[in-house]
């Protein structure tokens, strides 16, 4: 009997196995998690007047990473000069900017600013020139539009990304393409508009108003409407069925089998 | 251990009897658990015949037999109790059953929540109705029933020597009567004459497709025809495609509703900056990781298709100009002629030569110069 | 009493013209042994009929055709788009058929249940042994009804033409077109031209409910028509031998059990079809070919397929101006070959390794086949990495892991995994075989603590009852045909089969198969039960210079 052999025996040998085990696991899984860093490009340019509060609370918020004058970081934060407000209130109305730390992609959180600051913000930053401005409500108003071609447009254009249901997909490297379930018809509006940090631009020309309006009330009917099938088990598709079908159904029968094939007990009359 | 061979059990086996006729014992009943060894032949076989009288016996009594089952459960308490949940079950299982026909006339679909309630009622009742039905029939079967455990003895699947011995005379006796073996030259035509009827099904089924020919190499793109954006028709300039990091759905012109052709022929077209595209020059010869001068203002024009198996290689991440193949995550550079960088695709997506028209609008120059989609037997490495 | 009307009455009338009464009798007295594991099988029966029945009632809805039509139905989100009429009669089964989408429900799940019973009871075949003679003919009728099944599914979640399906589609047909020198002959002939054409729905249609049906009918009756014929199998217990069947008869006992289980099946797929929508075809959309969703899948059992395709390389050969696509046919082809060839020749392997060429109606114990138990996990690990990988983009996203990654670690999980698999399952269950062993020579701890004189504390124990003794208890080996021993001069001569290069390859696999923790404290892997390492006195398979098969020396 080696001296390991022997140790293999003692009681807090099970324990141990079961820490290393953990830790090795922990450490893959955070190993191969990446958190990535983020995109960087864009000239030096800097902005002249405007919006004294925007600038004010741009200087506070968001210089640390894009530039005193919004020219962008290289490797930290790309350049704002000529995104546009529309980019703006997208970023900060998703909560996706200020950004806490770098990330290969900043996720959907609770918004940092209220809505007046933003369109301060945002009202600096299309004075530093160009870019989309915000949308009116009339603009984003589906309305009336027709869900049925926004179907077929969102299939086509946006649904290898963002999944037929709007649940989101992966993308390489860590990035990911979110969940449409939050979005509002602005936002929407907004992010096909600016191409927010990997997603494609599609600018009014190529996708015109009244298409986005179709869009947007695809997305917006498409999640708000019930599962008559039952509970959704996330839209995520056959995966999900799947282990239902296993875990839930099998294990059903099993359980069904168990009890009837059980060996009979005799009662006390027996 | 045994050979297989030796399957015989305690009692003799004839050829040709079922097991009813083996012998074996009966064990004593003990308490609850009774085994008895099937085929014991039981005392007596009618339970009407009348007996024989003998001194003394009174006539007209039936002589009575061992039943093969015990007819009562063991435990006659539980089982009064057991009943009464089977009842139970069975009950709602019926009333679940009418309410399934009353769910299928109350509820009305023909709306997204009507359909969720009538599924909802239908399947609940049906799920009730058949679940009581099992419960109540497991409780009956385990609680209800007298337990039994019985012995039943397998016969040895090799027949005996005499059965085998007596098929095979039987066997050769008839192949020598059929005279088969006897005389070649029917054999020999017989089998001859098999041969087509065997391949005919096979060639009748050579019309369920016309032979593919050169049709894979080629799609529905011609010099002149316009790029169209998918959904809306309608054609594009250069001017209107012009932000930066910008892609779409192109189809060619006359062929939008044509399954056949968009499953070679769908485009995206995708807009860089100056400066982000590695294109072919003089001195750098297309070798498939360049972008051929068949641009406009730095609108690139790719197959949607992927070489890999055929699904649209569809996802652009704006950021790393890559091009995500969903299905199997085939990826490929955009700015490099779209060169495969990851994944199981063997070629770049093929790019559509491309140009502008009289009124400004972007048009494809010729066919693509090399099949697209996925590989085949028949396909060098280019057209 | 109306049993003996009944009897008398329709019995009679049915035994005049069929002579009924004695096969009948011997049906009603069949033996059936309990265990339930022995159900799963029946899950799949009763799936089947569920199948058949909602199969039925969908097949009066359902229109097979790709024709073009615009959607003018109840589902308003989809009011004006071209779409099939198979997907447009689809929404119309779900939003404008009374009980139309439960059916599509229950069809589905069933389907679904009906694939991993198959499964379940194809593991509990193969690690009992159950394959084994007589039986070799079912195991290969089974295999053929697995790959029906997987068929099946296929062909009949791509009836209703949607996104999802329809990618799956064009994948099958970027496979079958990838084939050497046949392939595009193949992708023409099956879809009437090119891709997608008009007449692939029709044609799946039509084996989907007339063709492989009809396979699947003849193919189970064969299937339980053998099982009855040689009884099923029994796991050890008391009492039990390779000669008897113990358990209840068929009436009433077995048909009330296994009629219970068909209401548990049926209730089982109505109610997860009430409560958890699957294939919601209404959220997909129609199918267009240059149309993809992000976390695209087939359904569960052709994920491995799907994940092999993730997985390869990019590895093509082209040759004098023809394409070899390995990076396509190689994922297609080699591991459902490898799976399916394997299953199907193991029976005959394991006896041409093992030498046993005894009937078998006794199952084993996993852990008396270590090899058998640790190769059929190392398949499991096996396709568990492939499927894995199939859902990989979905793993990515909801754990936050990078793509890429998945998929690197994935080609390098699929050869390592199943023999990691292979080596932890063999010594877990050499280390339960000691276990028995242990229970053997010491007992079963009673839970009674009792204080020796000296003041040692013992935990009583008891000797193995009958019904325990039955169930350890370990068929031995057949030992493999010794041959001529050496003698004065002349060479050992090793038995026919085992000669040559071939049967030293045999006696060294049978060495690694029949290792075994020996029940009498000698055996084949040298240790006694002092647990060091000794030559033995013992050896099952003495080859080389074997004399008879028992108490040869060691040289």
């Amino acid at each position: 009997m080696t001296p390991m052999t022997a140790r293999r025996r003692r009681p807090a040998a099970g324990y141990a196995v079961v820490l290393l085990g953990l830790l090795i696991a922990g450490a893959g899984y955070a190993a191969i998690t990446e958190a990535g860093s983020a995109s960087a490009t864009g000239p030096n340019i800097a902005a002249s007047a405007q919006v004294s509060q925007g600038r004010a609370i741009f200087l506070e918020e968001c210089a640390t990473c894009h530039g005193q004058f919004a020219q962008g970081v290289p490797g930290v934060a790309p350049s704002l000069i000529g995104v546009g407000a529309a980019a703006v209130d997208f970023q900060v109305s998703t909560g996706r900017m200020p950004a806490k730390e770098p990330a290969a992609q900043q996720p959907r959180k609770s918004p940092q600013l209220t809505p007046p600051q933003i369109k301060a913000l945002a009202a600096y930053i299309a004075s530093l020139g160009g870019g989309p401005p915000v949308p009116t409500s009339g603009q984003v108003n589906a309305h009336g539009a027709n869900a049925g071609f926004g179907q077929q447009l969102f299939t086509a254009d946006c649904a290898q990304c963002h999944n037929f249901d709007g649940a989101g997909g992966a993308l390489t490297y860590g990035k990911y393409a979110p969940p449409l379930t939050k979005a509002t018809p602005t936002q929407i509006w907004e992010a096909m508009l600016t191409g927010p940090e990997a997603m494609p631009v599609f600018n009014n020309t190529t996708i015109t108003p009244q298409q986005k309006r179709d869009i947007i009330a695809y997305i917006t009917q498409t999640r708000s409407e019930p599962n008559p099938g039952g509970f959704s088990l996330g839209r995520v598709g056959p995966v999900t069925e799947g282990l239902v079908a296993f875990l839930g159904l099998l294990l059903f029968m099993v359980l069904a089998a168990m009890w009837i094939t059980a060996k009979h007990r005799k009662t006390p009359n027996e | 251990m045994s050979d297989s061979t030796a399957g015989h059990g305690p009692g003799e086996h004839e050829p040709g009897h079922d097991l009813a006729a083996g012998g074996g014992e009966t064990q004593a009943a003990e308490g609850a658990a009774r085994r008895r060894v099937i085929g014991t032949p039981s005392p007596a076989r009618s339970r009407m015949l009348l007996a024989e009288t003998a001194a003394g016996s009174t006539a007209g009594l039936p002589e009575v037999r061992e039943p093969e089952l015990p007819a009562d459960p063991q435990d006659m308490d539980d089982a009064k109790r057991a009943e009464r949940i089977v009842a139970a079950c069975f009950v709602l299982a019926m009333l679940a059953g009418f309410g399934f026909i009353a769910a299928y006339l109350i509820f009305q679909v023909h709306t997204v929540t009507g359909t969720w309630h009538s599924n909802l009622a239908l399947g609940l009742t049906m799920g009730l109705s058949f679940g009581f039905m099992g419960i109540g029939a497991t409780i009956w079967v385990r609680r209800v029933m007298p337990h039994v455990d019985q012995v039943e003895m397998r016969h040895p699947l090799r027949s005996d020597p005499e059965a085998r011995e007596a098929f095979a005379e039987t066997f050769a006796d008839g192949t020598a009567a059929s005279q088969f073996v006897k005389r070649p030259i029917l054999r020999r035509t017989l089998i001859a004459a098999t041969v087509p009827v065997a391949v005919a099904p096979i060639v009748l089924l050579r019309d369920l497709g016309p032979l593919p020919g050169t049709v894979l190499d080629h799609t529905v793109w011609r010099k002149g025809m316009r790029l169209l954006t998918y959904g809306a028709n309608t054609p594009i300039r250069p001017a209107d495609f012009s932000s930066p990091g910008g892609m779409i759905t192109v189809v060619p012109d006359g062929f939008q509703d044509d399954f056949n052709a968009l499953a070679k022929a769908a485009v995206i077209i995708i807009k860089f900056a100056p400066g982000e595209v590695v294109y072919t020059t003089r001195s750098a010869p297309a070798d498939g990781f360049t972008v051929q001068n068949w641009t406009v203002d730095n609108i690139v024009a790719y197959s949607k298709i992927c070489p890999h198996v055929g699904c649209p290689a569809a996802l652009y991440e704006q950021t790393t100009h890559h091009i995500l193949c969903p299905c199997h995550q085939s990826t490929f550079d955009a700015t490099r002629g779209a060169k495969v960088i990851f994944g199981p695709a063997t070629r770049p997506l093929p790019q559509l030569p491309m140009t502008v028209d009289a009124e400004g609008f972007l048009v494809a120059k010729s066919d693509f110069t090399e099949p697209v989609g996925p590989s085949f037997w028949e396909r060098g490495n280019s057209s | 009493m109306s049993i003996d009307k009944a009897l008398s009455g329709t019995g009679g009338w049915l035994d005049d013209r069929f002579h009924g009464a004695k096969g009948i009798r011997t049906f009603f007295r069949k033996i059936f042994p309990d265990h339930w594991t022995f159900m799963l099988g029946e899950i799949a029966l009763y799936t089947f009929v569920i199948l058949l029945l909602t199969g039925t009632f969908l097949a009066l809805f359902f229109k097979p055709s790709m024709g073009d039509v615009v959607y003018h139905g109840s589902y308003l989100k989809l009011h004006g788009v071209h779409m099939s009429e198979a997907y447009a009669s689809t929404l119309n089964i779900s939003f404008d058929v009374r009980g139309g989408l439960l059916m599509r429900q229950i069809h589905h799940w069933a389907a679904d249940l009906f694939v991993a019973a198959i499964f379940a009871h194809m593991i509990r075949i193969f690690f009992v042994g159950a394959y084994r003679k007589p039986r070799e003919v079912n195991w290969l009728i089974g295999i053929v009804l697995f790959t029906l099944a997987l068929l099946e599914g296929l062909f009949g979640y791509s009836l209703p033409d949607d996104l999802l399906s329809g990618a799956g589609l064009r994948i099958t047909q970027g496979v079958l077109q990838s084939i050497p020198v046949v392939g595009t002959y193949l992708s023409f002939f099956l879809f009437g031209g090119e891709y997608p054409g008009t007449d692939i729905i029709p044609r799946m249609y039509i084996l989907h409910v007339l063709l492989i049906p009809g396979l699947f009918l003849a193919l189970i009756g064969a299937h339980l028509f053998i099982m009855f014929h040689q009884k099923h199998t029994q796991m050890p217990g008391k009492g039990v031998t390779n000669e008897n069947v113990i358990g209840a008869p068929m009436f009433p006992y077995f048909m009330a059990k296994t009629g219970a289980f068909f209401f548990f099946t049926f209730a089982a797929t109505a109610l997860a079809s009430t409560f958890a929508q699957i294939n919601p075809i209404w959220l997909y959309g129609p199918y267009n070919p240059l149309a993809i969703s992000a976390g695209s899948q087939p359904d569960f059992y052709m994920g491995f397929l799907e994940g092999s395709l993730r997985m390869m390389p990019a590895w093509q050969w082209v040759v004098f101006g023809h394409t070899f696509a390995f990076n396509v046919f190689i994922p297609a082809l080699v591991p459902l070959g490898i799976v399916m060839t394997g299953a199907a020749l193991w029976p005959f392997i394991e006896q041409w390794v093992t030498g046993d060429k005894r009937e078998h109606h006794v199952n084993d114990r996993p852990r008396n086949a270590p090899t058998r138990t640790a190769l059929g996990m190392a398949m499991i690990a096996f396709y568990g990495v492939l499927w894995l990988e199939g859902a990989n983009d979905v793993l990515a996203d909801h754990f936050d892991v990078p793509l890429y990654t998945i998929t690197e670690i994935a080609r390098v999980a699929v050869f390592a995994v199943p023999i990691v698999a292979y080596i932890v399952t063999k010594r877990i269950c050499l280390g339960l075989q000691r276990q028995d062993v242990h229970l053997l020579e010491h007992g079963v701890e009673m839970g009674i603590i009792r204080q020796l004189p000296n003041g040692e504390f013992i935990e009583e124990t008891r000797p193995l009852d009958e019904e325990e003794l039955a169930k350890i208890a370990r068929p031995e080996p057949v030992a493999l045909p010794a041959g001529q021993s050496a003698a004065d001069g002349e060479e050992a001569v090793p038995a026919p089969g085992m000669r040559g290069g071939l049967g030293r390859v045999k006696a060294r696999l049978n060495k690694i198969v029949t290792e075994s923790v020996p029940m009498n404290g000698h055996g084949t892997n040298g240790h006694g039960p002092n647990g060091h390492g000794e030559p033995t006195e013992h050896e099952p398979a003495a080859i080389s210079a074997g004399s008879d098969d028992s108490g040869s020396e060691r040289h």
